[in-house]
Parts: C-alpha cells; sequence; structure tokens
C-alpha cells in the first residue's frame, strides 16, 4: 500500500521530507519517471475531497468561524494542526518586538500549507533571477530566467493556472497553452482598474492556480511526459478527475472537487498511482544520517503517534520540509565531521531567511453601493492584481528603496462573515436600531481592501539557528530567529499605503483609519505573510551559499534541498509557482544522474 | 447554447453532486443533553487544532454558555436596540443572535475572555447609568430611554469621557451583533447575498450594476 508505516518501509532510490508544493513536485516527478520514493510528512494523513467544508456557512461553525489561536485563519480554513504556533512545537525569538521578530507558521498535515494557500501564482521576471546584477544588492541566483523557464510552463500545465499574458515588464508570458483564461472580473476589479490607471498603476488579469476549463488532458500528458505513456496514461485520467471552478466556496478551505491546486489533490494522487510513491505520515524528520562513505545515507524520524525514533534510507534523500524546517534538520544534522551541521561548510546555513513585504489599506467606495444583488464569488479569490509597474523610476534612483511589489485587492458582494461589518461606525457614525439595518444592506459589498506583496532584500540580520536550550515534545532542538528590516524594505511598505489611498482618492472612495506613512509602522512583522524563503541558498560560489543551482548541496553529493530555502532573493512574486518549477528541474537533475548511475 | 458550454455544465452538475457527498449532516446529537455547568471558565477547552470541520455546530455544543438570566436579559434588550424587526427581517435576539454573544463570551480563547469582561462588565455599567438617570436596568427600560442612554454611547468619538468605557462596550458588543445576525439565514437574505451556489459559468456583473457604477463605457 502506498502509505506505510514505521515497520512496512521498502527499499527507495530517493526520500523526500515534506509533502506540501516542494515535497509534493519532487515526489511527483521522480515517481512518474519512474523513481522509487519515499515522502515523509510529519502531520497526519488529509482527505481534501471528504475534509472539505464546501458551502458550509460562517453561521454554521463555532464563533461564526472567527478565527482562535487553535484555527489562525477562521474555524472553516484548511490547515488542522498548523498555524504561527504548534502546541509542544515552539521555537525562540531573540527579540518580541515586532520589528525584530520571526513568526514561523507551520502546517502539520499531509499537503502543508497547499491546502490552504492563496494560489496566486506568479512567474518570477528575468530581473528577479539577476538582482544583484541590476542594483548592486543582495545575491544573483545561479540560474536565469531561460533556465527556469521551461519548468513554469510544465508547473502551469500540470497545476492549472489563470491568467493572461499582458507583456510587462519583468512580468513574463506564457507560451501558448500554459495558462486558462481569466475569470471574468468583477464590478470592483473593473472600477479599481479604470481608475488605478490614472495614476499610472497597470491592473491585469490575476494569476492563480484554479481551472476555470478542464485541463487538456488529450494532449497535456504527453507534453509533461514525453516519451513514457505509462506517466502520460495516469496524468490523463487524473486530469479529467478534476472539475473547473463552479464558482462558489472559498479556496482556502481546500476543494473537494479539486478545482484548484493543492498538493494533495494534484501532486500526490497521479504519484501515488505510479505505485513508486510510499507515504509516511506522522514522521517527524530529526535529522539526516550519513554513511561511512560520507554520503546520506536516509533520514531518522520520530514517529508522533508512537514517540519512538525509526530510520528510513535511500540512495538520494530531498529536503522539502519548507525552508526554516529544511534548514532545522540540516542543522540538527551534526556530526564529528559536520559539527556546525551538515552542508554548512560555508557557514551560512540558516543565514538569509526573507519573508514578503506586506502592508493593507482598507476603504470604501461610494459608488459600489446599493449596487442590483448579484453573485460576485467568482474564483473566490483575485480575479485581477496590479504587477510592479516603477522599474524604471526604482533603477533610477527616484523612489528610495530597491525592489518593488505588486498589488493584491478584492472587493464584492461577498458571503457574509463575522467581519463583514467590523467597526462599521467607521462609516456610519454609530448608528444603531432600524437605521443600522439600512446602513448595512447600503455599505454592503462597497468596502475594498488593499494588501501590497513586496521583496525583501536578504541581509546579514536575518537568519535562524539552534536554540542551545529548547527542545520540542520529541526532544528535538528548536529554532531561534533574528531578524531585521532594511529600509528598502519599510519605505516600500510605505510607498504602498501611499499608493493604496490614492488609489481610494481616486475610486471617489474614503480609507479606513490614516494611511501610515511611518514604513517600520506600516510593515507587516516578518512571516505573517507566509512567504519563508532562504536559509539554504543556491549560488555559485561553495565558499558562499549552501547549494547549487541544481539544490545540490556543495558538502554532500546526494543530498538535495527542492524547497524555497534555496533562494538567493524573494522577489514580490508568491513563491509558490517558483518552488515547483525548481523542484521539478531538480527532480528532472536526480532521475539523469541516476539514470548514469552518478547517484 | 454552445456544445461545449454543455458539457461544462453536465461536469459541473456531476461535481456539485460529489461536493454534497461531504455537506454536513445536521447537528448529530448536537442537543442530547446539556453539557454540565462547570466552575470556571479556564475548565473549558476549545475545539483543538485537528477538528471535526464538516460538521455544523451551534452554541453550547463545544462548551456550556455562561450568560447568567439577567445577563440574558440585558444582552437580549440591546440586541434588539441594535438590530430590531423591520419589514425585510427580523430582530438579532429572534435569530439567535444572544445565544451566539454567550458562546463568544463562553469561549476557551484569549480574545474571547477579553471580551468577556468588557461585555460583563459592560452590562453592569448600563444597568448603573439606567438604574441612576430611570430607577431601574436597561432591559426593564422602556424604548426612550434604552434611547436616551444609546445615543451618548453609539459613537465613541462623541460620547463625553464619563461614558467612554461604556461607549467601547458599545462598540464591540455592537460588533458581535451586526457580525452574529449577518451570519444567519435570515440576515444573509436581508443582505440579498446570492452567492455560495455552484454556477455552470461566472458571468460577471450584469449590464445594470456596470452602468450604476458608470463601467459600460458611457463615462470615463
Amino acid at each position: 500500500m502506498p502509505f506505510v508505516t514505521p515497520r512496512t518501509l521498502g527499499q527507495y532510490d530517493v526520500i523526500v521530507v515534506g509533502s506540501g508544493a516542494a515535497g509534493g513536485q519532487t515526489a511527483y516527478t521522480l515517481a512518474m519517471e519512474g523513481a522509487r520514493v519515499l515522502m515523509l510528512e510529519a502531520g497526519r494523513k488529509y482527505e481534501p475531497e471528504s475534509e472539505t467544508p464546501m458551502f458550509h456557512t460562517p453561521g454554521q461553525a463555532p464563533l461564526r468561524g472567527a478565527s482562535t489561536t487553535d484555527k489562525p485563519f477562521g474555524f472553516h480554513d484548511a490547515t488542522v494542526d498548523g498555524g504561527w504556533q504548534v502546541p509542544g512545537e515552539p521555537y525562540v525569538n531573540t527579540s518580541e518586538d515586532d520589528s525584530g521578530r520571526f513568526d514561523w507558521w507551520r502546517a502539520r498535515m499531509l499537503g502543508g500549507r497547499t491546502n490552504h494557500w492563496g494560489r496566486y501564482s506568479f512567474r518570477n521576471g528575468p530581473y528577479d533571477f539577476k538582482p544583484r546584477s541590476r542594483d548592486g544588492l543582495g545575491f544573483d541566483w545561479p540560474l536565469s530566467y531561460e533556465d527556469v523557464a521551461p519548468y513554469y510552463d510544465r508547473v502551469e500545465m500540470l497545476i492549472g493556472v489563470y491568467g493572461a499574458n499582458d507583456g510587462l515588464e519583468n512580468t513574463p508570458n506564457s507560451p501558448p497553452d500554459c495558462l486558462l483564461p481569466p475569470p471574468k472580473p468583477r464590478v470592483s476589479d473593473l472600477l479599481v482598474a479604470q481608475r488605478a490607471k490614472r495614476i499610472g498603476v497597470p491592473v491585469v488579469a490575476g494569476h492563480r492556480a484554479v481551472l476555470t476549463k478542464a485541463l487538456d488532458h488529450r494532449n497535456l500528458p504527453a507534453k509533461l511526459h514525453p516519451g513514457n505513456p505509462n506517466a502520460q496514461a495516469i496524468l490523463a485520467s487524473h486530469m479529467q478527475g478534476r472539475a473547473s471552478c463552479f464558482w462558489a466556496t472559498p479556496c482556502g478551505r481546500g476543494c473537494s472537487i479539486r478545482a484548484n491546486y493543492q498538493s494533495t489533490t494534484v501532486h500526490l494522487p497521479p504519484a501515488l498511482a505510479t505505485g513508486k510513491l510510499d507515504i509516511l505520515v506522522n514522521a517527524m524528520v530529526r535529522e539526516v544520517k550519513l554513511g561511512k562513505d560520507g554520503r546520506a545515507r536516509g533520514v531518522v524520524f520520530i514517529d508522533r503517534t508512537t514517540g519512538q525514533a525509526g530510520e528510513a534510507t535511500a540512495r538520494a534523500v530531498c529536503l522539502a520540509a519548507s525552508a526554516c524546517e529544511t534548514v532545522r534538520i540540516l542543522l540538527n544534522s551534526r556530526s564529528a565531521q559536520h559539527p556546525q551541521g551538515l552542508a554548512n561548510s560555508s557557514g551560512k546555513l540558516g543565514r538569509y531567511l526573507m519573508d514578503t513585504v506586506g502592508s493593507s489599506v482598507y476603504g470604501q467606495i461610494p459608488l459600489l453601493e446599493d449596487l442590483p444583488p448579484h453573485n460576485e464569488d467568482g474564483a473566490t479569490g483575485g480575479h485581477m492584481y496590479a504587477p510592479w509597474w516603477l522599474y524604471k523610476e526604482q533603477l533610477a534612483g527616484k523612489l528610495g528603496f530597491a525592489r518593488g511589489y505588486h498589488i493584491e485587492f478584492g472587493g464584492g458582494r461577498r458571503m457574509p462573515s463575522l467581519g463583514t461589518f467590523d467597526g462599521i461606525e467607521w462609516v456610519t457614525g454609530g448608528s444603531y436600531g432600524r437605521k443600522l439595518k439600512e446602513d448595512a444592506r447600503r455599505y454592503y459589498g462597497s468596502f475594498i481592501y488593499f494588501d501590497g506583496r513586496g521583496e525583501m532584500i536578504p541581509n546579514d540580520d536575518s537568519y535562524c539557528e539552534i536554540d542551545p536550550e529548547t527542545r520540542d515534545r520529541w526532544g528535538i532542538p528548536v529554532l531561534r530567529f533574528h531578524w531585521k528590516w532594511s529600509e528598502h524594505e519599510t519605505r516600500q511598505a510605505a510607498h504602498m499605503q501611499k499608493t493604496f489611498g490614492e488609489v481610494i482618492q481616486e475610486m471617489g472612495g474614503r480609507v479606513k483609519g490614516t494611511i501610515v506613512t511611518d514604513g517600520a509602522k506600516a510593515i507587516a512583522p516578518g512571516g505573517s505573510i507566509i512567504h519563508e524563503l532562504g536559509g539554504a541558498i543556491m549560488g555559485s560560489d561553495s565558499g558562499n551559499s549552501v547549494t547549487n543551482g541544481w539544490g545540490q548541496s556543495w558538502d554532500v553529493e546526494n543530498l538535495f534541498v527542492t524547497d524555497g530555502a534555496v533562494f538567493p532573493s524573494n522577489a514580490d512574486k508568491n513563491p509558490t509557482l517558483t518552488i515547483m518549477a525548481l523542484a521539478w528541474r531538480s527532480a528532472d537533475h536526480i532521475l539523469d544522474r541516476m539514470r548514469r548511475k552518478e547517484l | 447554447m454552445s456544445e461545449s458550454f454543455r458539457v461544462d455544465r453536465r461536469t459541473t452538475i456531476k461535481w456539485v453532486v460529489a461536493a454534497a457527498a461531504s455537506l454536513p449532516a445536521i447537528r448529530r446529537g448536537a442537543l442530547a443533553g446539556a453539557p454540565p455547568p462547570v466552575a470556571t471558565l479556564s475548565a473549558a477547552r476549545g475545539y483543538g487544532t485537528d477538528p471535526d470541520l464538516t460538521r455544523v455546530y451551534a452554541p453550547g455544543d463545544l462548551w456550556p454558555l455562561t450568560f447568567t438570566p439577567a445577563e440574558r436579559r440585558t444582552a437580549t434588550a440591546l440586541c434588539d436596540v441594535i438590530l430590531p424587526a423591520d419589514e425585510r427581517s427580523p430582530s438579532a435576539s429572534a435569530v439567535g443572535v444572544v445565544d451566539f454573544i454567550d458562546e463568544w463570551i463562553s469561549a476557551p480563547y484569549p480574545d474571547n475572555a477579553a471580551d468577556r469582561k468588557i461585555i460583563l462588565d459592560g452590562f453592569q455599567a448600563l444597568d448603573a447609568e439606567s438604574t441612576r438617570r430611570f430607577g431601574h436596568g436597561f432591559a426593564d427600560s422602556d424604548a426612550s430611554s434604552q434611547a436616551q442612554i444609546c445615543d451618548e454611547i453609539c459613537d465613541l468619538s462623541r460620547s463625553e469621557a464619563r461614558l467612554a468605557k461604556t461607549a467601547q462596550f458599545f462598540a464591540r458588543f455592537r460588533d458581535l451583533t451586526v457580525g452574529g445576525f449577518y451570519t444567519t439565514p435570515e440576515g444573509v437574505r436581508d443582505l440579498r447575498y446570492v452567492g455560495n451556489v455552484a454556477l455552470a459559468r461566472f458571468d460577471g456583473p450584469p449590464p445594470e450594476v456596470l452602468r450604476k457604477v458608470g463601467l459600460d463605457g458611457t463615462s470615463a
């Protein structure tokens, strides 16, 4: 059976630690191409088809679905056993101050955070792989856009991404057959597009991993698995098992009809169907073990149901446990040969931890009041967005910060929730009684939010290491975080605020609260956007990076990192699509080396 | 209607049926006996990090409700001052909002514990103010007496310093009442929310909506 126990482990070519976007893609590519794979997941087995609360209303949930310490994104959110705090699994911050803290999100479940993510799927552009060459800051990747582009194509075709090709600067087009049609804009989208344009902000179709039509199961499998009829047949069958979006129920709950991408509905089922993938859940990996030859022999894990340690072995090990968890495993893999942790001869392990710069403004738009009732659920997430638009001004040094951001926004007559009218006195002046009911009808659907998502430049002061004292409930030493934003990030956050205020003004609306001009106050604390990246960065020099461009560690030949830990920069583009593209590329490389008997 | 659209629709309906299999069963055993009273709130536990997400829950299912009869009367009166019945929908208390607020302030989570103090202290302050002015508590006052007090605390920015804390309480209680009400089926209907249904396709805004916002090409 594909779901194995510690007693039924078999012989494997590759161990993959983690089951989210990175682990899912790594295991998918390896298994579909014939490698025997063991995936270890720290959390429980999870089945979106039977566990997703489709169509449930907030009124059917405890506390009207409000977020709690048990369910930080609300009761119906897909994440179970996850959050910024996980019982029994602490971490340490050297500062509790908002500006010096990193809050670490984890999702201990099969599929990890792909079950609840926003599904925003953007390609990094050419500048994003060579940022240092462009402005002298941070690090260049040992890869170019052209190296990764074929893998972006494949991932888009496999998972299904809606979007359009707008030909904007550093915002790559996809080749034909890659993108699905974007959903029709909502009225608030159209109004934002019309008014933002007046201040030079382009608003175009969003890119999200949601099927707006069925995947082309006749043609795509042959493109993704050329010369491999078995994989093609499995994938074709699997693609027919995914429905296109029926324009209801929030993606963050997961999707029982498999219309959006989550590892558990897209990567794992076909990989399991090959018979080449075994999955061991509730297996918390503690460390990578080396053989006498200095190569990785396998991993030691703790069975969370019994507390017993076990060991799994394979010809190669891929860490895809999330950036920080991967770093933690490597730092905890100490030996006489590697006293500072495994793959750390550069001393860079844990360094250059990054998140995304986030800042938000909320507004109310009189033009959107009292609109005729119509269904605005759509694909539930954003139908449009604004890519970064000031590349030239920035390069000319006119902005005071070096990297860009994109804008995600949303409005409309969405499913009423506990927070729909929170603090409504800011528009009503404090009405109650019959007047409040009239006000609720009038203002419902007229609110809009703007979220900036911007690039953070890696710095020497943002990193993690092993805390010398604290251990988790399994006795595994935990991470200690150090965090600092530079002015490139805080000024960018202030710019977001200013821009969002201007867009709301152009829409004839009003801003809730005030536009925050102090960037240090406008920026969301580290970790809150949940785009943790870096810590085991790739590079072209073994002296200042942890892996090469294949995610292969410089120090141990058969040890690979295939998650976001290898990112040497964090473009404003949400990282998931790039994580998957790199994982596919690394897996291809591993397969190639195995076929040549080099691994 | 094109052939491809019909195929999409058939597929969609097939999957709607599949999704219906994961629809909630109606509160199995939810009311099978009231939970035993607990001495202190700290004894109550939350739903944990891995609750059954497909079940339907009601206030009192997971932790005991704790309003005293007097608190319940005050909550009921205030709920209906904030959202009374009108021609389009019933009053807040008529659709279970008092139970929701009781669930909220009885919940074993930090935010709820903070609100518990705000709400229960607020009831006392409200009753004290009402007694001072009219000789009896808020729930026993007539509509015009209730309105006289509420007019002074309904907007924090305008309320006098002496009543600032009561105004903060009123704002929080209004949030809970409004949030509780518009998440009931009656509240959802009142707002004319028409989503949360499977559609064969998403058409975007109808022409009359675009016309109203000036996006139908007749204005820039």
